[in-house]
């Protein structure tokens, strides 16, 4: 529980799982991703790790790619973690179900309640899920249904948990993300607008809103490793990626910008949220 | 006037100049036109009784032979069941005067028991204000006299009718009063018995009245209360007893509930009589939270504190309040730090976990944690404990939402959610769809259906209504209330009015009468007592060993220690202490409750001239004209009674409906609780406004010329006052009887105008019975009107506008410039409404830090009356006139006060039509790439720091009399970063020939925290010495408010 707000971001650790091979020949789960430069991926990955765990000072723990899952770098599609608990989600892609096996125990090892989605209905993609620090919206996209955010309700009582709609290949993620406690920071298509818009008509929380011209720039992640006084880390997409948005993200404020760059992985559908799961150990300190 | 018995004199004396005061419209219409049908079997109602009160009452009106013969000649109108409950009427008036006083409705010290201590000086002068009143009418019009009495007789009639009915159903349940838990099969029988009976009854009167039914009312901690209660009290009586023992001040958070069956539960309502709410139910309560504070913290004392952790830790324990394992658990171990203190290994083992529940289905696990974080609490006090339980718990997502079962309009089931910030939609747990009050536009139901029409969206151009299928009609019902009063608690800051009386339309004449929250924060700020001893206790663990021992013992010497000041502190008390200006202050101090009244104004653009919308309007604003003396209520009646007898007409079937009146009269009582100078401000504020709502339809030149119609009834008045010595008056007579005139001569004045006057005559307080004439007047397009909206539909429609349009071209301008400058919350018409408004209103939500300073000066200075008014009198000639023949009006509208003007009549208008309500909220955000806000206009909570610094020099407050006074300017004028605002409040006080004129200016000054506050006081008090030369500084009152910075928190 916590203090909502306080409590974004808050993090000690880190997980990340590998690059497999299996991602760059486009077999497995993602049918008709773009080739993309393996080794490029897989050196992004690597310095997003890196950047976690020396920039931000991260326990990071990286599981091992599986060829049998070459989507499994997109870990961020497997849980949704919030406090000392963790909700197991259940993929909308029947392909990727397995990956939350290693999540799940990597979490479970971390001492995280772990939750599961026992609905065989629901389906529930974790970068469908916005967690603001105060409350929770679901994108309902095409890999997340109403059953799937229903659960994230059960699973997190304290916080009110809103349901977005989302038009579009994208998760609500993709649209959007927390620039800080108070600010939300979204893309400009019109899927992320209207996005924002909704959101806005339902929390009761007042939020300031970021408009960058990429959507992809708004999938940023709002850390706070260390201790409470400390600068907090706005872990972005870099200019070499996304050179427009990089103007609007000066405007915040408050925040230490890490800018990494994930463009080949991109293409594999990855976001920064879908790349990493952060998690505090000791969400109430 | 002379019959009175006992103190009771006072107060009759002004009810009977009030019916002085009705007769003059009266005389002058219904002498004239024969076409008063409708209203004069309600005469005719009242004749009979008439002589034998009046003769009895006044003396002096002796040649009132006029009346009978009217009644005579209406009696042919009247069905026989009105016959009948003349002759009843009769009986009670030779029963006893005294009986009357209280059912009448006067002033409304006297109806509520708890009441009685009202100052008697203020019933005085009242008295003494319509006896002026009265004066004046006698002087102008001799018709007026003649009228009189069948007017008064009328009014009267209305609670003698109340009391027939009453006790028809009082002998009915004779028998099951002994037995409170009321046996339905057996009450049947006595029902089917009840003619029979009847002759038993009236001969029994007398003995009937004090019969007295056991109340059970099972409290928060699981105890019962039980108490006895006399039958035929209004649910408030019980509501104070339960809270007297409970020894809780800040009650109004707080309500009964009873159960209506197995899955319902309905609040009692404080207005009505119990027996009626509850039916064939047994008298059992439970005591419960109503509204939910949204910052505890901000509660006063921890005695509320702790009730509102027991309501939550029931609604925890009954999973009404979703939690996560780890917030039960955290919740769980406050709870045992609150109830036994450090953790003590050796007391621990002796402490079963499982006594508690800490939530709905308890683990070992959960115990174990919950012991784990009590260790963690050492040091805490109990109070803290429950601080830091309420801290935790208001931020649950479900804290405080009050779930309704609906359907959507595809039939799915999902949720409504009533909530302090508006209506929330569920589907199973979800949340799919929320409306912010401010995006409200109103709210109504119809049988089982429930709709509320909304804002228009962003791109959107018309509102949109949107229906829920109730499971039945009573659901559908019950949700509307709630929502009504959980908007009017939350962001009103102060209750509407009933509508006007339309006996017909039970449902939707409900209003939340209550106090809101802002006002029962002011009220709290007051209350001045050593923190009240009090025991924690499990509820559980208690309801175990106490069980069936009503607590009754402890708790009551408890209260005894402090029982009487600490409760007067609260209810009336803030009104009663005298400094009017820290109430003022404390009131809009809240930031919460003011702000925008835009959403409205944005309204009323766009949909002007709907019917619908300007009826509702109208009403709602007749609703705000009600003035919190009494004497509307006695209006109220007669509408009542007219449209009553219209129903009568046509249905032949009398039906009970004094509840409503009593609803009705409680109101204002319980505005009166408040804080009395605040509440005159209200009322001299909505009296501008109502006059300024009738001119408002009209050109200003046409408004010009009404101002001229209505010096002379005003003057009329003034010079009968001057024999008078008395001092006190009824600041809305005068307006009013403007609004008379208007009346008499504007014959085109389009029906919702009508209204308006109606209503407006409501307000004054001793006017009552003036109103009739009107009423009768348009009766035809009135009733036409109201029933075409919803008597018809009676009980199965409600409808209920949070916002209140304003209605005319003229306003509508001034709308669009706030709109523009709010960015669509526009809250400007917030700054004209009142002070009280105003003050809020100026705050900036979004700023961060913004600190509001409030200067008020007041000068008073002892002055030949004529004097002041001509220097300040800058409005219309009226005013001045009135001022020059020594009125005693303390009305006195006068501009020029304030250095800045843009005052004229724009915004007084909107003033007008625009009550002093809340309004909204708006979520916006912006298409534009920048940066941009999703939604920082909600109504914040705002932090604050509150400092208060009175400067006063020693002087002769003179006040005895009953002072009010009348809102002169107030205009919000904003710089970049500071904006002020100033209301300016004239009273003046004529104490034989002497007229002491106060006046009051408030100024609001807010910007951000580079505002020099010291510089600003000097400021405005040079400016007030600059402004009255000739008048000295008394008092300078200053509250200091610095928000919080708002970073980390919540």
């Amino acid at each position: 529980m916590g203090t909502p707000g306080e409590g974004l971001g808050r993090c000690s650790h880190a997980l990340i799982r590998g690059v497999p091979e299996s991602l760059a020949s486009g077999e497995g789960a993602g049918a008709g991703l773009p080739a993309l430069d393996l080794a490029k991926a897989q050196r992004e990955h690597g310095v997003l790790g890196g950047k976690l765990r020396q920039r931000l000072g991260l326990q990071l723990l990286e599981l091992p790619p599986e060829e049998s899952l070459p989507l499994g770098p997109l870990l961020g599609d497997t849980a949704v973690i919030q406090g000392d608990t963790a909700l197991i989600t259940r993929p909308w892609s029947p392909a990727r179900r397995p990956e939350v096996d290693g999540v799940r125990q990597a979490l479970q090892d971390l001492g995280l309640r772990i939750v599961e989605v026992g609905d065989e209905s629901a389906t529930l993609d974790g970068t469908d899920v916005l967690f603001t620090g105060r409350e929770f919206f679901v994108g309902l996209s095409k890999w997340t249904n109403h059953r799937g955010a229903e659960i994230v309700a059960d699973t997190f009582r304290d916080f009110a948990v809103s349901t977005v709609p989302v038009s579009g290949a994208s998760h609500l993620r993709g649209l959007c993300g927390m620039g800080g406690p108070r600010t939300v920071v979204a893309g400009s298509s019109e899927a992320a607008q209207k996005a924002v818009r909704a959101m806005a008509a339902l929390t009761d929380h007042p939020y300031a809103s970021l408009t960058l011209p990429d959507d992809a720039a708004a999938d940023c992640l709002f850390l706070r490793p260390g201790l409470p006084g400390a600068t907090p880390f706005l872990l972005h997409r870099g200019g070499g990626d996304l050179p427009n948005s990089q103007e609007g993200l000066q405007k915040l404020s408050d925040v230490t910008l890490v800018p990494v760059s994930c463009s080949e992985l991109e293409k594999a559908g990855a976001g920064l949220s879908s790349l990493c799961l952060v998690l505090s150990t000791r969400p109430h300190c | 006037m002379t019959t009175e018995v006992g103190s009771a004199s006072e107060v009759k004396k002004g009810s009977d100049q009030a019916g002085a005061d009705a007769p003059k419209e009266k005389a002058k219409e219904v002498t004239e036109n024969e076409q008063n049908q409708l209203s004069e079997p309600e005469e005719g109602k009242g004749s009979q009784p008439g002589p034998a009160v009046e003769s009895q009452r006044s003396p002096r009106r002796q040649k009132r032979e006029k009346d009978p013969s009217e009644s005579r000649g209406i009696s042919r109108f009247i069905p026989p069941w009105l016959k009948k409950q003349k002759s009843y009427n009769l009986v009670v008036a030779k029963d006893g005067g005294d009986k009357k006083e209280p059912t009448q409705a006067d002033a409304g010290e006297q109806i509520l028991d708890k009441e009685d201590s009202v100052p008697e000086e203020e019933s005085r002068a009242k008295g003494d204000a319509e006896e002026m009143a009265q004066r004046k009418h006698l002087e102008v019009k001799v018709e007026v006299r003649e009228d009189k009495p069948s007017l008064k007789t009328a009014v009267e009639t209305q609670p003698a009718e109340e009391v027939r009915k009453d006790r028809e159903e009082e002998k009915v349940k004779e028998a099951q009063e002994d037995k409170p838990e009321g046996e339905t099969a057996q009450r049947e029988t006595k029902e089917v018995q009840t003619s029979e009976l009847k002759a038993e009854v009236a001969s029994q009167k007398a003995t009937k009245k004090t019969k007295t039914v056991l109340a059970k009312v099972t409290l928060l901690d699981g105890t019962e209360y039980s108490c006895d209660l006399e039958k035929r009290s209004k649910g408030q009586v019980l509501f104070d007893k339960v809270c007297e023992h409970l020894n809780l001040l800040e009650k109004d958070y707080f309500g009964l509930l009873f159960q209506e069956n197995a899955e319902q539960k309905n609040w009692l309502d404080p207005a009505k009589e119990v027996k009626r709410q509850l039916r064939n139910l047994p008298w059992l309560f439970t005591f419960n939270v109503k509204f939910y504070p949204p910052d505890p913290s901000q509660l006063t004392e921890d005695i509320t504190r702790y009730f509102l952790c027991l309501q939550l830790r029931q609604d925890i324990a009954s999973g009404r309040l979703p939690c996560s394992f780890v917030t039960h658990a955290l919740l769980g171990s406050y709870t045992l730090q609150a109830e036994h203190g450090d953790y003590d290994p050796e007391e621990f083992d002796s402490i079963n976990l499982s006594d508690f529940q800490f939530a709905p289905a308890q683990t070992k696990e959960l115990e174990e944690k919950v012991a784990e974080l009590h260790k963690t609490h050492r040091g805490l006090s109990p109070a803290q404990a429950d601080s830091q339980f309420l801290e935790n718990a208001k931020r649950l997502s479900m804290y405080g939402v009050d779930l309704h079962h609906a359907k959507d309009s595809e039939g799915v089931d999902i949720k409504l959610g009533v909530c302090a910030n508006g209506l929330l939609i569920y589907k199973d747990r979800l949340r799919i769809n929320r409306f912010a009050w401010p995006k409200i536009l109103k709210i109504s139901y119809k049988r089982s259906n429930f709709y509320i029409k909304v804002r228009p969206a962003e791109l959107e151009q018309f509102e949109s209504t949107i229906g829920f299928k109730l499971p039945n009609h009573r659901a559908a019902k019950r949700l509307w209330k709630v929502c009504v009063e959980h908007h009017t608690f939350y962001r009103l800051v102060s209750p509407e009015q009933p509508p006007k009386a339309k006996f017909l339309t039970l449902g939707s004449k409900f209003r939340y009468s209550g106090r809101t929250q802002a006002q029962t924060r002011q009220a709290s700020t007051l209350i001045d007592r050593p923190a009240p001893h009090f025991e924690r206790a499990s509820s559980k663990r208690v309801s175990r060993s106490l069980d069936g021992a009503p607590s009754g013992a402890v708790d009551q010497s408890l209260m005894k220690d402090f029982p009487g000041p600490p409760g007067e502190g609260s209810a009336r008390g803030p009104a009663a202490v005298g400094s009017t200006a820290i109430q003022d202050g404390d009131s809009r101090r809240d930031v919460r409750s003011p702000t925008k009244s835009a959403p409205l104004l944005a309204e009323g653009k766009k949909n002007t001239l709907r019917v619908e919308g300007d009826n509702i309007y109208v009403r709602h604003s007749n609703l705000m004209l009600e003035d919190l003396d009494k004497a509307q209520e006695d209006i109220l009646k007669h509408q009542a009674s007219i449209s009553e007898l219209k129903r009568n007409f046509m249905e032949s079937t009398p039906e009970p409906r004094p509840n409503e009146w009593e609803k009705r009269r409680l109101t204002p009582l319980s505005l009166q609780t408040q804080g009395r100078k605040g509440d005159r401000l209200f009322k001299d504020v909505l009296s501008m406004k109502e006059k300024y709502l009738m001119a408002a339809p009209r050109t200003v030149e046409e408004e010009a010329q009404a101002d001229k119609t209505r010096t002379p009834a005003s003057e009329g008045p003034c010079s009968g006052a001057r024999d008078a010595l008395k001092s006190s008056h009824e600041t809305l007579n005068v307006v009013e009887e403007k609004k008379r005139a208007e009346v008499g001569k504007d014959e085109r004045v389009i029906t919702e105008e009508m209204n308006g006057k109606e209503m407006s005559a409501g307000s004054g307080p001793g006017e009552t019975r003036k109103v009739e004439p009107v009423t009768q007047k348009d009766s035809t397009s009135l009733s036409s009107e109201s029933s075409s909206s919803s008597d018809s539909e009676e009980e199965d429609v409600g409808e209920y506008q949070p916002h209140h349009r304003v209605a005319e071209g003229t306003i509508r301008e001034e709308q669009e410039e706030c709109d523009e400058e709010m960015e669509e919350e526009p809250s400007q018409a917030a700054k004209v409404v009142e002070r009280e408004a105003a003050m809020p209103e100026a705050m900036p939500d979004r700023q961060a830090e913004a600190s509001v300073l409030t200067v008020e000066t007041e000068a008073q200075q002892n002055v030949v009356a004529q004097k002041v008014p001509g220097e300040k009198s800058a409005h219309g000639g009226t005013v001045k006139q009135d001022m020059r023949e020594e009125t005693e009006e303390e009305q006195h509208r006068v501009n020029g006060e304030v250095p800045h003007v843009d005052i004229d009549v724009l915004p007084e208008i909107i003033c007008c039509s625009e009550p002093p309500v809340v309004k909204t909220e708006m979520v916006t955000i912006s298409d534009a790439s920048q940066r941009t806000e999703i939604s920082t206009k909600e109504v914040p909570i705002v932090q604050t720091e509150t400092k208060t610094i009175t400067y006063e020099s020693p002087q002769i407050d003179g006040g005895a009399g009953g002072d009010s006074g009348t809102l002169l300017t107030a205009q919000t004028i904003p710089s970049e970063s500071v904006s002020t605002t100033t209301t300016t409040h004239i009273t003046k006080t004529v104490k034989g020939g002497i007229s002491e004129t106060r006046i009051e200016k408030r100024i609001v000054i807010t910007g951000d925290a580079a505002l020099d506050h010291d510089q600003a006081l000097a400021q405005a008090i040079r400016e007030a010495r600059e402004q009255h030369p000739d008048m000295s500084v008394t008092r300078v009152v200053v509250h200091k408010e610095t928000e919080l910075a708002e970073e980390g928190e919540e």
